[in-house]
């Protein structure tokens, strides 16, 4: 062995003993041979007890640096939102499978096992409601996460394809969401179901045979069931087994986090480097027990929702889809169906695809907001967007459409809304631009502001003020 | 020429992905077939498909009936004429109940109306509700509830009227 080799292996395994030959092990007892077999590089040297590399040789850890810039520490550049979204897949990985054990995946058999569950089984119903809520929950803290990369600027190269997975992640995660809202067949799961696969009629060619494939007939029924509770219980677990390790190397690839720095610092700053072990990952696990101590006391004090058994001869009223596609069924209430089912959602989908692909005029990675500049902006946005938001729908509801009683039409209802849409979105971009002599960066930053905010005032509206026969309400 | 000059090599490769891509299609119709809706996943049996609604005699004239098994509502018009009716919105096919006081459809999820004859009154619903093929012969009437059959406005010729079939 060359003299360098030497010092490397000496380097990397600071074991006094590896057992790399049998020899090696023969002055050990039976108990510490099969310790040192299960923990081959484990134990620190007596000169370097502290030193960081030992974690390397550890499974868990072995995918993390061996060291992390101590900046991208600090709360308030991820809020650990990405590790609180993996702490919430992997309890519903678990309570998942505690739940595969008494589910019955068929019409008939499916709504009473879920009323078993809750009051035979001991703990049964605290099982499922951490899965509901953590099922809740992670679509709600995957949004916030994809916010948060949105607003330090870390989609940007070298981050552009991890962005990619993140969103293919958060589709993932929906479509979990969704398929599991099935499973316990009860009203409000049926309806929900019902209206929102729907939707997929008004594709144009397309359209009913998505639907029918998706749900195995004309309307929800065992073909439906069994579908997605494959789909739940094993294409998309299986998906996120892969892409989300997938997401995590890529971190690594990366180089690690953005560093967060004000704008006036330069943008390959890094700070000085301190060991993953402890400081980062005892951050980690504080967030982990946090958010588990949150997750079972709501799931101790909030029972998951379970209304009567499905009944396909009686829509309650109101009926409603899933809060997250809320925002989807109100657009749904405004614009012709092709709009508010295909321009509009392909026309954002394609929008946050191309989002990391655009040529910026800034490096803005690991600021937040870009710059204060663009901090106000977005401020900005978020107001004219709340405002703009509400006045249309308002408007809409009660002077556009009201006494109007024709049956919506492709141009009045579709191609007119949502070209004037379209005119004040490009108009707000070169008003933005112009007004604050701001770059591309903070313009497009306030235009995605803009777009988002519309999206979650729809939402929101959808969610708590409609009531009976989808009326606007005031708050419900 | 030379195109015919092909190496051994750069043909075999041709071949490869040839075959490759047909078995790839064949995957994909493959999964198509296996996935696409069949009868017997459904839960309508053929029992179910035509079903018998009673004599002509028994449906006053100006009456909405529904039949839970075959999903639709008998609908006999003032002028005696018969339509089967589907009972999902063609919004977002949600079951609209027939509201008797006000002589019309009202769906409960976005408040859809329509008249007796399945015609949109009120959107957003952007269709006529459905229609199942009926059928009369001795005063019988029989409904073929297997698939609904989509139309965009009522039209006098959808009628079934007793004794011209």
């Amino acid at each position: 062995m060359s003299p360098a080799r030497q010092i490397c292996v000496n380097y990397l395994v600071p074991d006094s003993i590896i057992a790399r030959r049998i020899s090696d092990t023969n002055i050990l007892n039976i108990l510490q041979r099969i310790r040192l077999s299960i923990f081959p590089g484990n134990q620190a040297t007596e000169s370097e007890p502290n030193d960081s590399r030992k974690y390397l040789h550890s499974f868990l850890l072995h995918f993390r640096p061996a060291t992390v810039p101590e900046r991208s520490l600090k709360l308030s550049l991820t809020w650990g939102l990405g590790g609180m979204a993996a702490v919430l897949v992997f309890v519903l990985f678990a309570t998942g499978l505690m739940l595969k054990f008494v589910y019955q995946p068929s019409p008939g058999a499916a709504y009473d096992s879920i009323a078993y569950l809750n009051t035979q089984v001991p703990f049964g119903q605290l099982v499922r409601n951490l899965h509901r809520w953590g099922a809740n929950g992670l679509v709600f803290i995957s949004f916030l996460h994809f916010l948060r990369v949105f607003y330090t600027g870390a989609f940007v190269a070298p981050r552009q394809f991890n962005w990619l997975i993140g969103l293919t992640l958060f589709a993932a995660i929906v479509l979990s969401n969704f398929t599991g809202y099935l499973l316990p067949w009860d009203q409000q799961a049926y309806w929900a179901v019902t209206i929102s696969t729907s939707m997929l009629d008004y594709i144009p060619w397309v359209g009913t045979g998505l639907k029918e494939g998706i749900l195995g007939g004309s309307e929800p029924g065992k073909a439906t069931l069994m579908n997605f509770y494959a789909i739940h219980t094993a294409i998309l677990p299986a998906l996120l087994l892969f892409f989300l390790p997938f997401h995590f190397w890529r971190i690594r690839k990366a180089g690690g986090l953005v560093i967060p720095r004000s704008a006036a610092e330069p943008p390959d700053i890094r700070g000085a480097e301190v060991n993953t072990m402890p400081n980062l990952i005892a951050r980690e696990v504080t967030m982990a027990l946090v958010l588990l101590a949150v997750l079972l006391i709501l799931s101790m004090l909030l029972n998951a929702p379970l209304a009567d058994q499905a009944n396909p001869g009686l829509s309650p009223n109101p009926t409603k889809a899933p809060w997250y596609f809320m925002g989807i069924q109100e657009l749904l209430m405004h614009f012709h169906p092709l709009y508010a089912l295909l321009v509009i959602p392909l026309l954002l989908v394609f929008g946050l695809l191309s989002l990391p692909y655009i040529s910026y005029e800034v490096e803005t990675a690991g600021v937040w907001f870009a710059s204060v500049k663009g901090r106000k902006m977005a401020l900005v946005a978020v107001v004219l967007a709340t405002a703009a938001t509400v006045a249309s729908v308002w408007l809409d509801e009660f002077v556009i459409n009201s006494g109007l009683s024709s049956t919506p039409g492709m141009t009045a209802n579709g191609l007119l809304p949502f070209a004037f849409v379209l005119t004040a979105c490009a108009g707000f971009y070169i008003l933005m631009k112009r007004g604050f002599k701001a770059s591309n960066n903070e313009a497009i930053q306030a235009l995605f502001t803009l777009l988002m905010t519309a999206f979650v005032v729809v939402t929101v509206i959808g969610i708590w003020f409609r009531g009976a026969g989808m009326q606007l309400m005031w708050a419900g | 020429m030379e195109n015919q000059t092909l190496s051994r090599r750069s043909f075999f490769n041709r071949l490869w992905t040839l075959l490759g891509t047909l078995a790839f299609a064949e995957l994909i119709a493959l999964l198509i077939i296996y996935f696409k809706p069949r009868k017997s996943r459904t839960a309508a049996t053929n029992q179910d498909a035509i079903i018998i609604a009673g004599s002509v005699d028994s449906f006053e004239p100006g009456t909405v009936t529904a039949f839970v098994r075959g999903k639709f509502y008998l609908a006999r018009l003032d002028d005696g004429g018969f339509l089967a009716l589907s009972r999902s919105c063609t919004h977002l096919s949600c079951t609209v109940p027939w509201v008797s006081g006000k002589n019309r459809f009202i769906c409960p999820c976005h408040s859809s109306e329509f008249d007796i004859r399945g015609d949109v009154i009120s959107p957003p619903a952007p269709r006529a509700l459905d229609l199942y093929p009926v059928a009369i012969e001795n005063n019988v009437i029989r409904v073929n509830a297997t698939r609904p059959e989509r139309r965009s406005e009522y039209a006098a010729d959808q009628i079934v009227y007793p004794g011209k079939t």
